[in-house]
């Protein structure tokens, strides 16, 4: 690439900076920026990384928590105290657009980031989830995404020895052409051991470590680098290549490095690479960094200063190490074979100073590209559409005749059916921390050296959000902590990724708004926290935006390994109960989507306090051993989740008797009180002489309380007074839940 | 005694081996690294697990190369005790110390999922503690575990009763179906002639307590410590 001569408008803005924004810069500056310094202001000042339209919204979570160590904004990663003198650090991001464009490669090095953003705080990283959307199997582009992207993560993250632990998929039309995915990662830290992303101490040395820069990712936090100049054909594409054997070595490296006592603060090259790190870690730190990119290690000859700055290289991180420990962190670098730079120093003067070799490259006030960085109050307008959708009649709705055929039709929907395909393809085990593998509610890791173990889970409905978006962020949240009380954990914390259309079109940023509103009362309520995630703007397909799709990554906190709770039945009869009592709601269900073509109606309602309460006295319950099994109520419905807890342990396959006569005060259509959704709902199930205690502790939190049958050998029975609804062999509803998957990408 | 677990840049079971030995089995173990050459004073050396250099070019191809290796060839030919483990089998395969390949699975998919194995020969230092025909319920994590041997080789691997493992089903029937990558024979593990060189893709560390779901892995490390126990006994 070559410096154009002059910076004039037309280049302004195909650095994504408006007019304004232009003339900010020279104030700044007090001169014209040049083309490096351009650069450099357009991607710290991109969407991605200042968060210039979001940053107002975002301020309506709660943040604040006993066990935040932490605090969202503070670091790359949140962090959580869980006792023992120990600490999770966990965060989630999402890469949407560069996996839309290369599935495989964009899904791995979205895994590569996360993970990094993890260890360079100190944690070693136990576990990744998966939160992924796409469009419908039934177009071959949706097929090749799903291939893609699950192949990605799996090449990453079985390579670098991190288990995928589980998360969700989901499909739908509105992610045609735009899938989503967002990668959770967790990591485990001792309290005195957390590294913070600062530059600190006058004179401190600033090290690069990891691979060499390259023009791979050029650019990829803010533009479309080929509008700048004719010789576009130098550039790369925007999607960088992942190497996770080198990001292993560094993973072990850093936590050697931390442990040798040598290093000040730390920082993953991310989007927008060197330029971030250094300006970030500078910034946290209230000082400036002086850098020399002559030393910065090159794959390609011939790279300019504004390259070497924006390029998106992965597995490379600034070390900042105090001054005279260098040649530790270098004999440490070396012994994983990686490069360990010294490339600038920390200074007092608070200016990000890039020189190349004695010439002088750029100088910004560091604040200027961080705190300081344009701000935006989008418009907001309520979407038109939402009062056509929210409405639904459902005497309109046509009544099945055989539900067996619906219910199966809903078991071999992708939506509904089994994972395994997917998570099969991730060593979901390495780590030897897994207590409960892909499937249930829930994943359960242990933490080593204490009783205690970690439950995570991925959830959020685009759907519901779609036809309400403060209620689909309230449930969000909700189902994502009952997922985690419903193997037995205290919901502790979340992080969240928020994945929308356009924010300067006001509708979708009402949305947005919206949707933050109902997950921070949800968060508030339940005692969960916001740690930290981010925000995915500009999800467009040709057909429109996708759904608003705000997923949250709970963390639940199980205090004694004995007492985990899984989601299928165990012994011929025990009884099958309801509790909670949700008002169950075909609006927006995947009943409602796939039987009768509609996407309507509004999302189950969701009351908070008696969400709160379900939630005491399911843990109470797990925690007296008075109950064997617990799954919550989602997509579906009842029905689907019954027979979920006959099928998901493969191992051991149930059979249920159900009779619906207790659900009849919900309403009178059998289609609703098999399938319609719920929430603050769950399945559980208990021997015969419990149940008694199990009601007590229910009445006394006043949540109802539903005996809907008893566990059988291998037939499923839902009836209703008598009338035989449903009757299948489960063995045979098995077989065809675990393999739809699999025959749709035949 | 103690255990030796090898660590080459990439591999990534290396701490759960080394965790199952000291913390469940209770023997003493070191981590060795791969630019080491000095296997003095180990009676068991483990290569792990993992995707030793990235698995690239071929999976255990530079592995082998690694200083270490040399000295565990030696160590093996002096009688001792070796496991390799999935990626540790792969490493094997390339130096030597076992015959035969590793190729794609059938599917061309990497498989992770809880399988069961069938015990051919309990006359092994490694699997003296099972009875013969014991099937165990143990995990495999590979995209290369699909073994490959010709057939003359094979019937020579059967006659010196080096298959250890075979893929089964719960109760212990071979056939296709149960065979999760394709494996000629169904073999999930086989040993050298000599019997001291085990390599198996099912990772016996996965299952070696019971909050994991399954135990059938423990009684691997325990048959290794009763074999050195005895040994050393002698000496």
């Amino acid at each position: 690439m070559k410096e154009p001569v002059k910076i004039d408008l037309n280049l302004v803005k195909a650095h994504g900076l408006t007019e304004e924004e232009f003339e900010r810069i020279k104030r700044i500056l007090g001169r014209e920026p040049n083309f490096t310094e351009l650069g450099i202001f357009s991607v710290m000042w991109s969407e991605h990384c200042s968060y210039k339209s979001s940053k107002p919204t975002l301020k309506k979570f709660p943040t604040e928590g006993e066990r935040v160590l932490v605090k969202a904004g503070e670091e790359n990663a949140g962090v959580v105290d869980i006792g023992d003198n120990l600490a999770v650090v966990f965060k989630m991001e999402s890469h949407n657009h560069p996996s839309a464009v290369e599935p495989y490669q964009g899904a791995a090095t979205g895994v590569g980031g996360i993970i990094r953003d993890i260890f360079t705080m100190g944690a070693r990283p136990i576990a990744i989830m998966d939160s992924l959307r796409f469009g419908s199997l039934n177009d071959p582009k949706s097929r090749y995404f799903l291939r893609g992207v699950v192949g990605g993560i799996a090449f990453y993250g079985n390579c670098i020895g991190i288990p995928t632990v589980g998360g969700e998929t989901f499909f739908d039309e509105s992610y045609r052409g735009n899938p989503l995915v967002n990668v959770l990662c967790v990591g485990i830290v001792k309290k005195d051991m957390i590294v913070k992303a600062r530059a600190r101490g006058v004179g401190n040395t600033i090290f690069y470590v990891g691979s060499s820069t390259g023009r791979d990712g050029l650019g990829g936090a803010s533009f479309a680098s080929r509008e700048i100049t004719e010789e576009s054909h130098e550039d790369r594409p925007a999607v960088q290549i992942g190497d996770p054997f080198m990001e292993k070595l560094l993973l072990e490296a850093t936590l050697e490095l931390i442990k040798s006592g040598v290093v000040v603060g730390m920082q993953d090259m991310g989007a927008a690479g060197l330029t971030s790190s250094t300006v970030e870690t500078a910034s946290r730190g209230n000082c400036g960094v002086e850098i020399d990119i002559s030393l910065v290690p090159r794959r390609e000859e011939g790279m300019i200063p504004y390259e070497v700055m924006l390029s998106e290289s992965q597995e490379r991180m600034l070390v900042i190490v105090k001054k005279g420990m260098e040649n530790e962190a270098k004999r440490i670098f070396e012994k994983w074979d990686l490069y360990a730079i010294p490339i600038g120093k920390v200074t007092s003067d608070g200016i990000f100073r890039i020189k190349d070799k004695d010439r002088p490259v750029a100088e910004i006030p560091v604040k200027s590209l961080t705190e300081d960085a344009p701000v935006y109050l989008r418009k907001r307008v309520k979407p038109a559409y939402l009062d056509e959708v929210s409405y639904l009649d459902i005497d309109t709705l046509p009544r099945p005749d055989d539900f067996n055929q619906v219910l199966i039709k809903l078991l071999t929907s992708p939506n509904i059916a089994s994972k395994e395909w997917i998570w099969e393809q991730y060593d979901h085990m390495v780590g030897i921390n897994t207590v409960v593998l892909p499937g249930p509610d829930a994943a359960v890791l242990r933490v080593k050296g204490t009783k205690k173990a970690l439950a995570l889970s991925c959830d959020g409905n685009g759907r519901y959000c779609f036809l309400d978006p403060y209620e689909g962020g309230k449930i969000a949240v909700a189902e994502a902590a009952r997922n985690v009380v419903c193997v037995g954990a205290t919901p502790i914390a979340i992080t969240n990724c928020l994945n929308f259309g356009t924010p300067t079109d006001p509708e979708i940023f009402w949305q947005f708004t919206r949707c933050v509103e109902g997950m921070a009362e949800a968060c508030q309520y339940l005692g969960t926290p916001v740690t930290g995630g981010n925000v995915s703007f500009y999800n467009e397909n040709p057909t429109g935006a996708i759904d608003p799709t705000p997923v949250v990554g709970m963390l639940g906190l199980i205090e004694n390994t004995d007492l985990i709770c899984t989601p299928w039945f165990k012994e011929e009869g025990d009884l099958i109960v309801l509790i909670g009592d949700g008002k169950i709601s075909l609006g927006g269900s995947e009943y409602l989507y796939l039987i009768h073509g509609l996407k309507k109606g509004r999302p189950p309602e969701l009351n908070l306090s008696k969400e709160k309460a379900l939630y005491d006295v399911c843990l109470k319950a797990i925690g007296k051993g008075l109950i064997k099994s617990a799954h919550d109520v989602s997509e579906g419905g009842i029905a689907t989740s019954v027979v979920e807890s006959c099928i998901i342990n493969e191992e051991k396959f149930m059979g249920a008797r159900i009779d619906l006569k207790n659900l009849e005060k919900e309403g009178e259509r059998d289609d609703l009180l098999l399938f319609g959704e719920v929430q603050s709902c769950i399945v559980a199930s208990c021997s015969p002489q419990n149940i008694d205690s199990l009601e007590k502790i229910a009445r006394e939190k006043n949540i109802g309380f539903r005996l809907l049958g008893e566990v059988t050998g291998k037939e499923l029975i839902i009836e209703k007074n008598g009338k035989k609804l449903i009757s299948q062999n489960t063995a045979n509803l098995y077989k065809l839940w675990r393999e739809a998957l699999s025959l749709k990408l035949r | 005694m103690k255990f030796g677990v090898v660590v080459f840049p990439g591999s990534n079971c290396d701490y759960d081996c080394y965790y199952v030995i000291k913390r469940v089995i209770g023997e003493s173990v070191d981590f060795i690294w791969h630019k080491s050459s000095n296997l003095k004073g180990y009676d068991c050396i483990v290569l792990p697990g993992g995707f030793s250099y990235g698995d690239y070019l071929r999976t255990g191809a530079i592995a082998r190369f690694s200083p270490i290796m040399k000295e565990v060839i030696e160590f093996s030919k002096n009688g001792g005790l070796v496991i390799g483990i999935c990626n540790g089998f792969q490493v094997l395969l390339e130096a030597g110390l076992l015959p035969g390949a590793m190729r794609k699975n059938r599917d061309l998919l990497f498989i992770c999922r809880y399988v069961y194995v069938r015990v051919e020969n309990s006359d092994t230092p490694f699997t003296r503690l099972f009875h013969k025909g014991q099937v165990l319920h143990i995990p495999v994590a590979h995209f290369e575990g699909n073994y490959y041997i010709d057939p003359q080789s094979l019937s020579r691997l059967k006659m010196n009763s080096q298959v250890v493992f075979r893929y089964c089903s719960k109760d212990g029937e071979v056939a296709d179906e149960f065979n999760p990558n394709g494996s000629v024979y169904a073999i999930a593990g086989i040993c050298n002639e000599r019997g001291n060189v085990l390599g198996m893709m099912p990772h016996p560390e996965r299952c070696s307590e019971s909050i994991l779901g399954s135990e059938d892995g423990k009684l691997i490390w325990q048959s290794i410590v009763k074999s050195i126990n005895e040994r050393l006994a002698k000496e």
